[in-house]
C-alpha cells in the first residue's frame, strides 16, 4: 500500500515535471467547411495546414501547436456554436480555417469580440476589408473582390468589349460581380445572380446565348463550377463564347471533374502549382508525398497561412495573449509563400501579384493549368484605403 | 425562341424532379413513411453510374450499375432499418433516415474522398440539334426528358393496370383494409420501397453528366421533391408528374425572365438581386398557395 502510493506520487511528480519542461501547445481553432458539396475545399486547407505542422515536427515557427478541427457543414449557426464552444470551453484564442464569406461573416465577430485572433485562409468578404477592418483580424489569401478584379483586369488584356457575368446570390457572389465590373472597361450586356445550391444552369445559358457577348465571366466555385462548365460546353457554348474566370471557378479538382470542358479557359490566380520558386517547390513535393491528389490553390492557402502564424508565433515567442505583440510579428510577414512576393498591406491583407492562366493540352493529352503571364504586380486591395488601424 | 428554350429547360427539371418525387410520394403515401434517405438513394445511383462508367467505359451499363447501385441500397435500407419505423411516428422516422444520410454520406466520404467524380457524356450524346431555326439543345438533355416521359407512362399503366398497381392503389387508399385482407404487406413495401430506390437512382445515374457527382449532391435535390410531393399531393404518382412539371416550369422560367421584367420598374442591379431573390421563393410560395387552398394536393379528391 505504502509502495503503491509512493509510486504514484512519483509518477504524478514525473508527469507534471514532463509537463513544466514541455511547453504547452498552442491551440489552434480550425472551422472549415468539411462535409457537403464544398467539403473538397476545407478539406484541403486543413491538410495543407497540417502538412505544414507536420514538416515542422508538430511545430510552427519552433512553438508545438495543436489543430483543433471541426466541420462547420456550411452553415453559419453550426459554425457560430462551435466557435462558441472553443472560445468558451477549449480557451483557443487563435483561429483559422472558415471556407465561406457566408460562414466568416457569422463566426468573424465573435471571435473578435472575444479578444480573439482570426487568419483567414480563404474568405476575405468587403464587409471586413474596409471600414469594418479589425487588428485582430488577418488574411493571407486575398481580399474576395481583388480575386475578380485581376478577372476583370486579363479581360481588358484580351481586348474583350462586352461581357456577360454570372454568380451565386450571396456575400461572395456579389463581391465578385462588383470586382470584375471595377476594373473591366468594356459594357457589361447581363448580370444573374443563381442560387447557392443550383445545379442546374440550363435557363442561365439560354440567356447568355441570347444575349451574345465576346465574353462570360462566371465565379460558381466547387461542385457548382463542375456544373456550369460541363453544361457550359454540352450548349454548344464552350466554342463559341469564350470565358475568363478567376481562381475559385477552376481549381485543379474541378479541372480533373471536367475534363475537355475547361480546354482554353482563362484563368487569373495568385498562385499556381508550377510556380517556380523553392518554397512552392518544397511545398508541391510534400504534398505529392503525402496525398494522392492534386493541390488546389486552397491547399496553397491553407499551407501559407501555417507559415504565416508560424512566422508570427516566432515572433512573439509562442504567445498569444498579447494581441498586440503578436500583431508586430504577424505584420512582417516574416515566411517565403509559396506564391512568391508577400506583404500584409494597410488593412492586414496581402498586398501579393497576379498571374493569367490558361488551362491547356499537353503533349500527353492530359489537361494541365499553365501560367502564362504576370498581370499585376503587388495589388492590395480596392478597400484598404477606408481601413483605419 | 428563347421562352421555347426556357420551356424546354423547365420541362427538363421537372422531369428530374419527378423520377425523385414519384418515389417518395409512393413510399410516403402507401408507407407512412418519411423517407429522407430518397437522396442518398439518389446519389448512390449517381456514384455506382460513375464509377462503372469510368471503369468500363460503357454509358449503358453504367446506367444499369445506377439502377441496380439503388434498388439494392433501398431495398437493404428498408429490410434492415425503414420495415422497423413503420408502427413508429413521424418524428422517429425522420430522426432514423437523418441519420441514415449523416452515414451514407461518411461512408461515401471515406469510400470516394470529398473530391467531385468525373462522368464522361456518351460520345453520341453529348452535342446539341437545332430543333427550330434558332432554338439549339443539347441531345442529352432531350434524352433525359424522353426517358422521364417514358418512366411516367410506365408507371401509369403499372399502377393502372397490374396486380401490384392495384395493390399500390389500395394501400394509399387505406393501409389497413389492404392488411385486413391478407395482403403480404411487407413484400408490398419492399417492392414499392425497392421501386422508389429505382427511380432516384436512375435520376442520379442521368443526372452524372450533368451535375458534379459529390457527396451530398441528394440533399439539394431531396427538399425540392418534397416540395413537389406536397403540391401533387401525398400518394399520387399523377399528381408528382404534374406537380413535378409545374415546379420545374416556374423555377426556371421565374429565373429567366423575372429579373428582366423587374428591371422595366427599377435600376438594374437591384432588379437583378430582387429578382434572384424571388425566383428561389418561387416554388415555396407555390406549395404555400397549394397548402392554403388545396392542402391535400393539386391532384388529389379533396374531402
Amino acid at each position: 500500500m505504502r509502495v503503491a502510493s509512493l509510486a504514484c506520487a512519483a509518477a504524478m511528480t514525473f508527469v507534471a515535471g514532463a509537463g513544466a519542461l514541455a511547453q504547452t501547445p498552442v491551440k489552434i481553432g480550425m472551422i472549415t467547411t468539411l462535409s457537403g458539396p464544398g467539403g473538397y475545399l476545407g478539406q484541403d486547407i486543413r491538410d495543407a495546414f497540417n502538412l505544414a505542422v507536420k514538416m515542422q515536427g508538430g511545430k510552427l515557427g519552433g512553438v508545438p501547436v495543436e489543430v483543433v478541427v471541426e466541420d462547420d457543414a456550411l452553415k453559419p449557426g453550426q459554425a457560430k456554436q462551435i466557435a462558441d464552444k472553443m472560445l468558451k470551453n477549449d480557451k483557443i484564442k487563435l483561429f483559422t480555417g472558415i471556407v465561406f464569406s457566408n460562414v466568416s461573416g457569422a463566426v468573424v465577430p465573435d471571435v473578435l469580440d472575444a479578444d480573439a485572433i482570426y487568419v483567414s485562409p480563404n474568405a476575405a468578404p468587403s464587409t471586413f476589408s474596409g471600414k469594418g477592418c479589425n487588428k485582430n483580424y488577418y488574411v493571407v489569401s486575398w481580399q474576395n473582390d481583388s480575386l475578380h478584379e485581376s478577372a476583370g483586369q486579363n479581360a481588358n488584356e484580351l481586348g474583350y468589349k462586352t461581357a456577360f457575368i454570372v454568380a451565386p446570390n450571396y456575400q461572395a457572389g456579389k463581391d465578385a460581380l462588383a470586382g470584375f465590373k471595377r476594373l473591366f472597361k468594356g459594357k457589361i450586356v447581363g448580370e444573374i445572380y443563381t442560387k447557392l445550391d443550383q445545379t442546374d444552369f440550363s435557363a442561365e445559358l439560354a440567356q447568355i446565348r441570347a444575349a451574345k457577348p465576346e465574353m462570360v465571366f462566371q465565379f460558381q466555385p466547387g461542385g457548382l463550377g463542375i456544373s456550369f462548365l460541363r453544361q457550359y460546353q454540352q450548349a454548344n457554348l464552350a466554342g463559341e463564347i469564350p470565358m475568363v474566370v478567376a481562381e475559385p471557378s477552376l481549381d485543379a479538382v474541378t479541372l480533373k471533374a471536367v475534363g475537355d470542358a475547361a480546354l482554353g479557359l482563362n484563368v487569373t490566380a495568385h498562385w499556381n502549382g508550377d510556380f517556380d520558386n523553392a518554397a512552392n517547390k518544397e511545398f508541391m513535393a510534400a504534398w505529392a508525398k503525402e496525398y494522392n491528389r492534386p493541390a488546389t490553390y486552397y491547399a496553397s492557402q491553407g499551407y501559407d497561412t501555417a507559415l504565416a502564424i508560424g512566422a508570427a508565433l516566432k515572433g512573439t515567442g509562442g504567445k498569444v495573449d498579447d494581441t498586440e505583440a503578436f500583431r508586430k510579428a504577424m505584420l512582417k510577414a516574416d515566411f517565403s509563400s509559396v506564391r512568391g512576393n508577400f506583404q500584409f498591406g494597410p488593412n492586414q491583407h496581402p498586398v501579393q501579384d497576379w498571374y493569367a492562366l490558361k488551362v491547356e493540352k499537353g503533349a500527353d493529352g492530359a489537361l494541365s493549368l499553365n501560367t502564362k503571364r504576370k498581370i499585376m504586380s503587388a495589388y492590395g486591395d480596392s478597400f484598404a484605403k477606408d481601413c483605419k488601424l | 425562341m428563347l421562352v421555347l428554350e426556357q420551356i424546354l429547360n423547365g420541362i427538363q427539371f421537372g422531369i428530374a424532379l419527378f423520377l425523385m418525387s414519384a418515389g417518395l410520394t409512393l413510399i410516403f403515401g402507401i408507407m407512412g413513411v418519411i423517407n429522407l434517405t430518397h437522396g442518398s438513394l439518389y446519389m448512390v445511383g449517381a456514384y455506382a453510374a460513375a464509377i462503372v462508367a469510368a471503369k468500363t467505359g460503357s454509358a449503358l451499363l453504367a446506367l444499369l450499375a445506377g439502377l441496380a447501385g439503388a434498388a439494392v441500397a433501398g431495398i437493404v435500407i428498408e429490410a434492415l432499418i425503414v420495415r422497423r419505423l413503420y408502427a413508429r411516428d413521424h418524428l422517429d422516422q425522420v430522426l432514423a433516415t437523418f441519420a441514415l444520410i449523416l452515414i451514407i454520406n461518411q461512408t461515401a466520404t471515406m469510400i470516394f474522398g470529398r473530391q467531385p467524380l468525373f462522368v464522361a457524356m456518351p460520345p453520341a450524346l453529348s452535342h446539341s440539334v437545332t430543333l427550330l431555326p434558332g432554338l439549339v439543345y443539347p441531345v442529352y438533355r432531350l434524352v433525359v426528358i424522353g426517358v422521364g416521359l417514358l418512366v411516367a407512362v410506365g408507371l401509369a399503366l403499372l399502377i393502372n393496370r397490374t396486380r401490384i398497381g392495384m395493390l399500390v392503389r389500395a394501400g394509399a387508399t387505406s393501409r389497413e383494409m389492404v392488411r385486413a385482407l391478407g395482403v403480404d404487406i411487407r413484400l408490398l413495401y419492399t417492392v414499392v420501397f425497392g421501386l422508389g430506390a429505382l427511380l432516384a437512382g436512375l435520376a442520379g445515374a442521368m443526372a452524372g453528366p450533368i451535375i458534379a457527382v459529390q457527396v451530398g449532391m441528394g440533399e439539394q435535390i431531396l427538399i425540392l421533391a418534397f416540395v413537389v410531393v406536397v403540391i401533387g399531393g401525398v400518394g399520387s404518382v399523377r399528381g408528382a408528374f404534374y406537380g413535378a412539371l409545374v415546379a420545374g416550369l416556374i423555377d426556371t422560367l421565374l429565373r429567366a425572365f423575372l429579373p428582366g421584367l423587374l428591371r422595366h420598374f427599377m435600376s438594374g442591379s437591384g432588379a437583378d438581386a430582387l429578382g434572384a431573390g424571388l425566383s428561389s421563393m418561387g416554388i415555396y410560395l407555390l406549395m404555400a398557395i397549394v397548402l392554403l387552398l388545396r392542402p391535400r394536393g393539386l391532384f388529389v379528391k379533396q374531402s
